[in-house]
């Protein structure tokens, strides 16, 4: 799976790669995906076949890992081209799932398959999303005892969020939870039980909207999905609501822009926080959830780790749903505070958006602190590697209509860097110690994961198409190697049939932050890509459409 | 008065009154221009000769008119345009400001694009804009190429730019690093 474990730490084992040997590291193979979108996904390793799915239209391939990524199978799910059309930040796919023999895809156009691992057969096809409602899927299935989780995409086409577990053998859906809208729905129950007093109270999903405005709101589940085996308890983030103009929908918005504890046999919601009430800036709250034991002050804990997309890094009690703490790991200037006592954010009244007006220097940006991609904790050195970005923007909220299948956002937004004049930064933060251990500061931002791995190694990609790894304990350069395009995707670590420790990446511009590059923006708008095209305008300079995988080990000894 | 005073006030005058000779403002559209088109070809490659009178008609009528484009401009908002192609720049969908047209840049031809919707992602609108809206729309989506009479177009809007101050530098601020494998 994607996160490599059902706690998502990305950390590999393997510590054949050290800090010293690293700097042999060598191409083996490369594979062309013949998509050239943002490649976002993180290949799959199952034995010694590796799986790799491409941006729309989302084919599959199968390689043999004992001849050099030879092609075993190409499979071609045919999704609808006009999904392209509803889907806010470029044609992406972030992931496939393998148990038990298939592989889960989940297509643009929302469909969910299952593949027969051993050859690419079908064994089933189930649609879910809708595009004519906006909704599309994009995130990486979680397939956890039988279960194939996946929720919608489409939070700036004003769709309702849901998640959904289906039947793994026959793609039955057993339940859907919707994140807006009435208890039942929701699959609010008797076992409800949040922390904090503003998250109880009857059809919370339908009085904190103004009214009928939940059926567009927003809330969906594009991210990660996390599982704890002994609490049998799934966690999910919820995306933004909608729209982004925050004037048309006064309330908390409930429940979007927070995470979900669920039961995973029924749906039944546990608890549920909410990182951002009434969302002013776009700060979906999808981002990985890493579920760790920790001695905090004096007391075993079971803990949730999220690095959000506020700028706030969250330890939450995962049994309860109670903020431990809250430190913020990149300049925020939108949100002054987390009362850890109330939950709650303090958002600062300088930097509210209001109708008609522009509010300049928002920090962070629409995108975050950090976006979709995933951190990586070594247990090794008690760090959580973020890559995220450094950028501010100007706001201007305008009125927003619903029209199905067209964007619901409202907002004209402008990016610049941040403070400091980076984009990118990868920080090591240290959980307990609640401070940042190191940071390796980019030009450009960083929209790849991370991975981390026993032999104290950190690896990531750059836009400009640099796969680098650094000193897991210093964030020192060890390697770098240019690939073909810029790297929004997920690198992974994996023993391979001869015994030696392979790494893997795709490469692939693409994603929000590379939709400049793919879809040939014009620049001259200043909001265009939602204003993306400003902060990276010099991208198109540095990098080029691509999306090929690339395999390193270090040469045979 | 003197006579060559008479005569240069009232070369004044004449020369005023030309300045009011603007354009003609069709709050109705006239017949025969809120039609859809008809003839519109995807390639320009044309056999035989083609037929243009429909849309020079059209774009004359629309695109040299400020009526027509700023009434485009509060429609592109209006009709959720801009969220998949910013102010121009583009976004989910392609850039509309710069020469290039996947499926054609004539005013008919977007006329077509915005009614029929394509295949890639563009929505089809017949049925919910009039087709007056539509021609207008179409006029205001060349206009952003800089097609048209600058005096017609609508002013940009620069009130969301940047200021000068917030911008980027354009050297890296981060030096490279030292490149230890090559």
């Amino acid at each position: 799976m994607p996160g490599k474990n059902f706690a998502a730490t990305r950390f590999s084992g393997l510590n054949d790669l050290n800090t010293d040997n690293v700097s042999g590291l060598r191409v083996e193979f490369t594979f062309s995906t013949g998509v050239v979108r943002g490649q976002e996904a993180a290949p799959l390793v199952v034995a010694d076949t590796m799986y790799v799915v491409t941006p729309f239209p989302n084919h599959v391939f199968a390689l043999d890992l004992n001849r050099h990524g030879a092609l075993k199978w190409h499979y071609e799910p045919k999704p609808v081209a006009a999904a392209q059309g509803v889907a806010c930040c470029d044609v992406v796919n972030r992931g496939i799932q393998y148990a038990d023999g298939r592989i889960y895809l989940a297509t643009l156009d929302g469909q969910v398959i299952a593949l027969d691992a051993a050859t690419g057969a079908e064994r089933w096809r189930i649609t879910l999303g809708q595009i004519n409602k906006g909704e599309t899927i994009t995130m990486a299935p979680l397939v956890v005892k039988g279960k194939v989780l996946v929720g919608n995409s489409g939070g700036e086409f004003g769709v309702r969020g849901w998640i959904a577990a289906l039947d793994a053998a026959s793609g039955q859906q057993l339940w859907r939870a919707y994140n807006t809208g009435p208890d039942t729905d929701v699959l609010i129950g008797s076992a409800f039980k949040p922390f904090y007093p503003s998250e109880r109270g009857p059809d919370l999903g339908v009085t904190t909207w103004p009214p009928e405005a939940w059926r567009i709101g927003g809330g969906t589940v594009w991210g990660w999905i996390s599982y704890d085996p002994d609490l049998n308890l799934i966690y999910h983030g919820t995306a933004n609501p909608g729209p982004w103009n925050s004037e048309q929908r006064p309330g908390d918005n409930k429940w979007t822009g927070g995470i979900f504890a669920r039961d995973l046999d029924s749906g039944a919601a546990r608890w549920f926080y909410q990182s951002v009430p009434h969302d002013l800036y776009d700060y979906d709250a999808i981002n990985e959830l890493v579920l760790l034991d920790a001695q905090i002050d004096g007391a075993q804990r079971r803990v949730l780790v999220r690095p959000e997309r506020n700028g706030y890094l969250y330890v939450i009690d995962r049994t309860s749903g109670e903020v431990l703490s809250a430190d913020p790991y990149a300049h925020v200037n939108s949100i002054t505070s987390v009362d850890v006592k109330t939950g709650r954010p303090t958002y600062n009244p300088d930097k509210k958006p209001q109708l008609g007006k522009v509010v300049r220097d928002i920090c962070p940006a629409a995108p975050g602190a950090k976006d979709w991609n995933p951190s990586a904790y070594s247990p090794r050195t008690g760090l959580l590697y973020i890559a995220h970005l450094n950028l501010c923007m100007d706001w201007e909220s305008v009125e927003a209509n619903y029209i199905a299948g067209t964007p619901y956002v409202g907002a004209n937004t402008v990016m610049h860097a941040g403070h400091g004049g980076y984009r990118g930064e990868l920080s090591a933060w240290d959980v307990l110690g609640r401070k940042n251990a190191w940071s390796v500061k980019e030009d450009l931002p960083l929209w790849s994961g991370v991975l981390a791995t026993a032999g104290d190694l950190v690896f990531y990609g750059t836009l400009d198409g640099y796969l680098k790894a650094v000193d897991a304990r210093s964030g020192a350069a060890k390697w770098q190697f240019r690939t073909g395009s810029g790297i929004i995707g997920q690198p992974i670590s994996y023993r391979g049939p001869d015994g030696r420790q392979y790494i893997a990446v795709l490469c692939g511009i693409g994603g929000w932050v590379g939709t400049i590059v793919v879809n040939k923006i014009d620049t001259r708008d200043p909001t265009a890509v939602s204003g993306f095209a400003s902060a990276v305008g010099d991208l198109p300079g540095k990098t080029a459409k691509g999306g090929t995988l690339y395999v390193f080990a270090l040469p045979r000894p | 008065m003197c006579s060559r005073c008479r005569v240069l006030s009232a070369a004044i005058v004449l020369l005023a009154l030309a300045g009011c000779q603007r354009e003609k403002r069709h709050f109705e559209a006239p017949p025969g221009t809120d039609f859809p088109p008809t003839q519109v070809t995807m390639s320009p490659l044309v056999t035989g000769v083609s037929a243009t009178a429909f849309r020079e008609q059209q774009t004359h009528i629309y695109e040299d008119n400020a009526y027509h484009l700023s009434e485009g401009k509060r429609l592109f908002s209006w009709f959720n345009c801009a969220g998949c192609h910013g102010h121009g720049g583009g976004n989910i969908g392609p850039a509309l400001m710069d020469e290039e047209w996947i499926y054609g840049g004539d005013i008919d031809a977007i006329y077509l694009t915005i009614a029929q919707g394509r295949p890639n992602g563009m929505p089809a609108f017949a049925g919910r804009i009039p087709a007056q809206q539509i021609w207008q729309l179409a006029a205001y989506v060349r206009s952003l190429g800089g097609h048209g009479p600058k005096a017609a177009r609508p002013s940009r809007d620069d009130h969301i730019q940047i200021p000068a101050e917030q911008g980027r530098r354009d050297e890296p601020v981060v030096p490279a690093p030292a490149d230890p494998s090559q």
